[in-house]
């Protein structure tokens, strides 16, 4: 088994959902979380706050500095992520591929360095 | 050096059966290749001597295994390694003679995977199924050598990092998979109908080994027609000056009478079964040029009806460009300039060249002429090029 992350691909400064169709998503991708767990695939699941509550710490001369806000800004940020257990890409990828149904967002699928 | 057009035949047949195998006993291409041309190597060196063995795919592939497990015992410092080298040996592995169509069919469909970007795709089919070196397809695809190079290491590691899995799609996956298999096959072979010819003939054995694995998909039948039915008419396709020679041109005498009735064959086959695809009726286009004893003796009626067919099942402004010069043959060059000129593919030498002939034929020689001029400008192949300024000379010599 090999652990893949599914990382849902936002736009920078998209509209929100409206409140309905929101609502929908996040039966979706409950619905989503309950189909990984009931196969064993899941290992964790968890949305994101925007960038704009993120506090990045930079190493400088030894020091840590803190400053308010992303990185580097993007088109696309990190706007949540699953983890899961498949026993290759093309399973991974289905899976990837009910999670952007459910999100409606773009998914991109990355395998983790395998630990022996 | 007498063997060595022996080793080199048997690399060109026997390459990707033997790395095909050695990926299942591996589950790494990079180091199935590499024991694969380990055991050329060592052929290289021996052959000239002991003579071929009887069973020369068989040779290499037990080399190439036995090198490899050297390699793992050598280079493993991992527990994990050595009982990967142990397993091996185990004396219940497969039998590694005989055809084995399965490999080569999961490594086809490996390294057209949708997963990796699709110049990678074409390329490591060259690379791993046809033995082709990095510098051949370099060339063919007219990109620098590193370039390609990296490209086929990044796919590979794509591969094995991602774990892009060794096998034949399921049933359900096939359409999309299989689809992207014969494009990958269909491009390999327009590389090489205004490249280098090698490609062409790489593609039509790749595609005859699919058929040949895949007898009951009408569009790999399909496929696999169309390419021969198109090379078939090689011989006829340049003068000895280099020059194109356009299809209603050719000396139809000079054609490979064999290919076309293969692919002839292919497609009544197809048409049995009823279960019409692009390639098929692409093929089935080919075959009614091919079954006319001259060029105006062509049935374009037929032609146009096998064009509005394949204009139901994909739509695209290539099909539709084509199908305007079955129009123009069928009901007349007005028609089909109307066509033409609702199409938008500004970059695409061939537009220019059947605007140009549609205008020649309008009797618009000064527009005809900057066509043709257009389209050489665009055309990739110095045989386009050649054919075209040559059609404008001509209508310069009508016009003063």
């Amino acid at each position: 088994m090999k652990h893949y992350l599914l990382s849902v691909v936002q736009p920078t400064g998209g509209q929100p959902p409206a409140p309905d169709a929101l609502a929908e998503i996040m039966r979706n991708v409950e619905a989503f979380n309950d189909e990984l767990r009931a196969a064993g695939a899941w290992v964790f699941a968890g949305g994101l706050h925007g960038p704009e509550t993120a506090t990045v710490l930079r190493p400088e001369d030894g020091d840590v500095l803190i400053t308010d806000g992303p990185f580097a800004e993007g088109k696309e940020y990190l706007g949540g992520l699953c983890l899961i257990r498949a026993a290759d890409l093309d399973e991974a990828l289905e899976w990837g591929r009910k999670a952007a149904l459910a999100t409606t967002l773009p998914i991109e699928v990355r395998p983790f360095v395998d630990q022996h | 050096m007498a063997e060595a057009p022996g080793i080199e035949g048997v690399f060109r047949a026997e390459y990707g059966r033997a790395v095909a195998v050695l990926v299942r006993f591996l589950g790494d291409i990079g180091l199935a290749e590499e024991a694969v041309q380990d055991a050329f190597a060592t052929a290289m060196a021996k052959w000239p001597e002991t003579g071929v063995p009887p069973s020369p795919a068989g040779w290499i592939i037990t080399t190439a295994r036995n090198r490899a497990v050297d390699r793992l015992r050598r280079e493993s410092s991992r527990d994990a390694r050595h009982a990967e080298a142990a397993r091996l040996y185990a004396p219940d592995a497969p039998p590694e003679e005989g055809p084995v169509p399965d490999d080569r069919l999961r490594l086809i469909f490996t390294c057209c995977h949708p997963a990796l970007a699709p110049q990678s795709r074409v390329a490591l089919t060259l690379r791993l199924l046809g033995g082709l070196s990095t510098s051949q397809i370099a060339r063919a695809f007219l990109v620098p050598e590193p370039t390609l190079a990296q490209r086929l290491v990044r796919a590979k590691a794509k591969i094995r990092d991602a774990g892009i899995p060794y096998r034949v799609p399921r049933d359900a996956d096939l359409p999309d998979r299989l689809g992207g298999v014969l494009a990958v096959l269909y491009l390999i072979f327009n590389e090489g109908y205004t490249g280098d010819p090698a490609l062409c003939t790489e593609a039509v054995r790749l595609g005859r080994l699919l058929a040949e694995l895949m007898p009951d998909e009408p569009e790999v039948t399909g496929l696999l027609a169309l390419m021969l039915l198109i090379e078939a008419r090689r011989p006829a396709r340049q003068d000895a000056d280099g020059v194109l020679v356009p299809l209603s041109e050719q000396d139809r005498g000079l054609w490979d009478r064999s290919l076309i009735e293969e692919g002839q064959d292919l497609v009544r086959r197809c048409l049995r079964r009823d279960r019409p695809g692009p390639y098929q009726i692409q093929a089935a286009i080919n075959a009614v040029h091919s079954d006319a004893p001259t060029a105006a003796a062509t049935d374009w009626g037929q032609i146009l009806l096998l064009y509005d067919q394949l204009t139901a099942l994909a739509p695209t402004p290539v099909v539709a460009l084509n199908r305007a010069v079955a129009v123009a043959e069928a009901e007349g060059p007005a028609k089909a300039l109307e066509l033409v000129d609702s199409l938008d593919l500004p970059r695409y030498h061939v537009l220019h060249a059947v605007r140009a002939d549609l205008l020649r034929r309008l009797d618009r020689p000064a527009e005809a002429a900057g066509e043709y001029a257009r389209a050489a400008d665009l055309a990739a192949s110095a045989a386009e090029r050649a054919y075209l300024d040559r059609r404008r000379r001509d209508l310069d010599h009508r016009t003063t």
